[in-house]
């Protein structure tokens, strides 16, 4: 499943080809190519236990590869923000700054230039003095992102860095990352949500490990095949999941509305959902037939 | 409750480590109550000396075991004797004849001295005759403080090197950093050496504190070369430290890294001779305090300070220390490293590989 060329430009990108992750013997991530172009953001998407920490760690080099390969920037050009909170709970906000840009080559004027603007831009300004423990998730999320950003790496790989915060954060560290993006900087991001997902140039979606779905947003979208239609209950027939308060329902062959439902546009959750029961689908028929032989 | 009670043992089957340590923990304290937990020395190890050496080895108390007869020897090679460690008892013959005991060998000294009281209580004649008292160098008043104060110090370094290192490296883990650290731009090595460097600089701080406490306070006397000591922590602080990494590689969290940490200073401190004389254990449980570093810290200290043992006496268990710390170091650098090189490691072992890095400036 490659970005191949409908994709961004993938000269000089980093990615990686055919990889496969294991951890003693258990497959994490089986056979996935991506592509991370720079100037723009890549989101890998999925549920839990799906693989994206592990395509992650792999890009990094936090994990080694079962099989593949892994094209990235060295060490001194990757900013990471881990899965875990990646802050040193027993320092300052100022000393975490300090640390991380020390650890990457800076020093002097630039690294309290640089840390300054960070912690202006996240508003952690006012936090300086106070230790990583003392933070709130939000606050220290935050500071996991400048941490990475310090250096201005050309790869920015980010392990879910909105989860657990709240929304006005959220669209504060999505400010960060789409700046960093348009300084050039090559982003990928895991995140389970997928309204996130869509500000994505492209989207990989992972499932147990497989890759499901890979594409910009709006491809994914309108390959959506059959109609979806949204109704107030659950309908009696089709394929149906809630949104909400409410109800989506697919059908692949299309035909008529539901009672009470009404066609509308999938969304990319829609799109994400239909692949997996499709997939699911396949399987069971294929283990049917399996069975049947 | 009886729920409470099913979960609890559910949760104590998958605890491995607490479940070996409340099944090691009895075994190991039965063994060394019953084997290891005795002050009595039976055999007291000692040289005679003088021409009238092989006369005087025969009428020595049955407890004091002849290691060496050396009738061309005299006083001053007798002390040299006790003081490289090569003897406890040191017997001189000759126009003054004299018992010389070696009191930083406090157990063994008190034997001795016992033994000679009991004799010369026992008979007012025999052909050792009156001029076999003892004479205690060393510790002269056979003060516990003085043999322990330099054990206590091996004590503190285990203590700094091997529990404080291990929580440290195990907090990065628990907290997610240790993998920020493996993605940084630093060397494994830095990381190891800047990890470790702190915990060393406290236990040598710790060190010279309570050496200083140990002279001033406790009058615990320090005769030989500083050098010689300082050499000897240098390298029990190598094992020390390689033992906190080690236990952090395969600690998840502080309360496993606590566990594993008190089960190695327990025999450490039972076993090595801090407590109960080497001698004294059943010859088993012995061999198993010759493995323990802490076993040979001892030696070395109580030899430096209490003795004045110059280097050439402790060639021995500077030599076996230093053994101890390069093979537990170089174990913690591997273990250390897998963990901060995980991808190094794929590279050398996996059959596709990782690709270099690709085109890093923009």
């Amino acid at each position: 499943m490659n970005r191949g060329g409908s994709g961004p430009a993938a000269t000089g990108s980093f990615g990686v080809d055919d990889l496969t992750v294991a951890y003693h013997g258990r497959v994490a991530v089986a056979g996935v190519d991506l592509e991370v172009p720079a100037g723009t953001v890549t989101a890998v998407v999925g549920g839990d236990g799906a693989g994206k920490t592990s395509l992650l760690r792999a890009m990094v080099g936090a994990v080694p590869p079962e099989r593949g390969r892994v094209r990235r920037p060295s060490s001194t050009q990757i900013g990471y923000l881990s899965a875990g909170p990646g802050v040193w709970r027993d320092l300052t906000v100022a000393e975490n700054l300090e640390f991380s840009g020390t650890a990457y080559g800076l020093g002097g004027r630039a690294l309290r230039e640089r840390a300054d603007r960070l912690l202006a831009r996240t508003g952690l300004a006012g936090a300086a003095d106070r230790l990583g423990a003392q933070l709130s998730g939000g606050m220290r999320q935050k500071l996991a992102l400048a941490m990475a950003l310090l250096h201005e790496p050309a790869l920015l790989v980010l392990d879910e860095p909105t989860t657990g915060v709240d929304p006005v954060s959220r669209a504060e560290l999505w400010r960060l990352v789409a700046g960093a993006a348009a300084a050039g900087a090559a982003v990928v991001l895991a995140t389970t949500y997928l309204d996130e997902a869509e500000r994505a140039a492209w989207v990989l979606v992972l499932d147990q490990g497989d890759p499901l779905l890979a594409g910009a947003p709006d491809e994914l979208v309108g390959g959506v095949p059959g109609m979806m239609f949204d109704s107030p209950s659950r309908p009696d027939r089709g394929a149906s999941w809630r949104r909400g308060a409410r109800w989506r329902t697919w059908s692949r062959d299309g035909g008529a509305a539901p009672p009470g439902a009404r066609r509308v546009d999938p969304d990319l959750e829609d799109a994400v959902i239909v692949a997996a029961l499709d997939r699911h689908a396949r399987a069971a028929a294929g283990a049917r037939d399996g069975r049947a032989a | 409750m009886l729920a409470m009670v099913i979960k609890e043992f559910r949760q104590l089957r998958r605890d491995h480590r607490t479940l070996a340590m409340l099944i090691v923990m009895p075994l190991l304290m039965l063994t060394v109550f019953g084997y290891a937990a005795s002050f009595d020395v039976p055999e007291v190890r000692t040289v005679v000396v003088g021409p009238g050496a092989e006369q005087a080895a025969g009428s020595l108390p049955e407890q004091l075991e002849v290691v060496a007869m050396r009738p061309s020897d005299g006083r001053t090679e007798a002390v040299e004797e006790l003081r490289d460690g090569k003897a406890t008892v040191a017997v001189v013959t000759g126009a003054q004849p004299a018992v010389l005991v070696d009191g930083a060998d406090l157990f063994g000294a008190r034997a001795a001295v016992q033994a000679f009281s009991e004799r010369a209580a026992a008979s007012s004649g025999t052909q050792a005759g009156p001029a076999m008292r003892p004479e205690v160098l060393f510790n002269p008043d056979l003060e516990t403080s003085a043999i322990m104060i330099p054990g206590l110090v091996g004590i503190i370094l285990v203590f700094v090197g091997t529990l404080a290192t291990s929580l440290g490296v195990v907090r990065e883990r628990q907290s997610g950093t240790l993998e920020q650290l493996a993605v940084m731009p630093l060397r494994p090595r830095d990381v190891f050496l800047g990890k470790i460097l702190p915990y060393f600089a406290v236990a040598t701080v710790d060190l010279v504190v309570i050496l200083g406490v140990g002279i001033i306070l406790f009058d615990v006397p320090f005769r030989g070369s500083p050098a010689v000591l300082a050499l000897a922590s240098l390298e029990f602080l190598f094992v020390t430290l390689g033992f906190g990494v080690l236990i952090s590689s395969v600690s998840e969290n502080q309360g496993q890294a606590i566990q594993l940490a008190l089960m190695t200073l327990l025999p450490q401190v039972l076993l090595s001779g801090l407590i109960f004389p080497l001698q004294a254990m059943a010859a088993g449980v012995r061999w198993i305090g010759y493995v323990l570093p802490l076993t040979y810290f001892i030696q070395i200290s109580r030899g430096v300070m209490v003795r004045g043992a110059p280097l050439e006496a402790l060639v021995f268990p500077l030599t076996a220390l230093a053994v101890l710390g390069l093979v537990v170091f170089a174990l913690a650098v591997v273990r250390f490293r897998r963990d901060l090189a995980p991808a190094d490691r794929g590279r050398r072992h996996r059959r596709t590989e990782a690709a270099p890095a690709a085109g890093g400036a923009r």
